[in-house]
């Protein structure tokens, strides 16, 4: 399936995009995501780790099962902190 | 009223605002503006540059002012927030919230910029004299 993939801030600085199509396996979750684009950009390391995940512009554990046409953003902490514990470590 | 949601580059208008949230049955109007200040954790900074993930912000902001709405029973709130460069003592973020007493307006507006800024992406980056980062907290 393909998912698209929107970056923002230091995410967006280090892939050098806005956003990018992702291709992922059918049962995919976001943590699976994560693992891809870890493995292109191994610089998102120490930012993933305090990001917490958005699919379809809604916060989301990381367990949650992606589908075909989801939109997912990584989002690093804003300017008031997180909205809660980070879900990967 | 409908809430008022403004995500824009432009400069904000604080009298715009006020003006849109005024009623006869109002009594009290509670306006917080956020702006930009020349200095962070001892740098000196020289102007800020906001970004936002805009459809998500767009409907995390209608989600909060819903819960001040049903919580304080606030029913004219408008809240904007700019992105882009920002100079020092421009204003970032402006919460209006209008009531027919005080008491709820200050805390409605309290809680809509405190939640705002945990749950909206809404990023800034200082750049200072010495270099520039994103920042949190």
């Amino acid at each position: 399936m393909k998912v698209s993939i929107r970056y923002f801030a230091s995410l967006r600085e280090i892939t050098g995009q806005a956003s990018e199509t992702l291709e992922l396996a059918e049962n995919a979750s976001i943590a699976d995501a994560r693992t891809v684009l870890l493995e292109r950009y191994p610089r998102l390391q120490p930012v993933m780790e305090r990001s917490v995940c958005a699919v379809n512009r809604r916060y989301v554990p990381a367990e949650t099962s992606l589908h075909n046409g989801d939109e997912i953003a990584f989002i690093p902490p804003t300017g008031g902190g997180q909205p809660w514990s980070p879900s990967f470590n | 009223m409908e809430p008022i949601i403004q995500l824009t580059h432009k400069p904000l208008n604080r009298d715009q605002l006020i003006a849109a949230v005024s009623h006869p049955e109002v009594g009290g109007i509670v306006t917080f503006e956020g702006v930009v200040r020349n200095n962070a954790r001892g740098k000196q900074v020289r102007y800020l540059e906001y970004e936002v993930y805009e459809e998500m912000a767009t409907q995390q902001i209608q989600t909060i002012i819903t819960e001040a709405q049903q919580r304080w029973g606030v029913d004219r709130v408008a809240v904007a927030h700019r992105f882009g460069r920002l100079e020092i003592g421009e204003a970032s973020v402006i919460i209006v919230v209008a009531s027919p007493h005080r008491s709820e307006a200050f805390e409605a507006c309290r809680y809509i910029i405190d939640t705002l800024k945990k749950t909206v992406p809404i990023w800034k980056k200082e750049v200072a004299t010495n270099g520039e980062e994103w920042v949190e907290g």
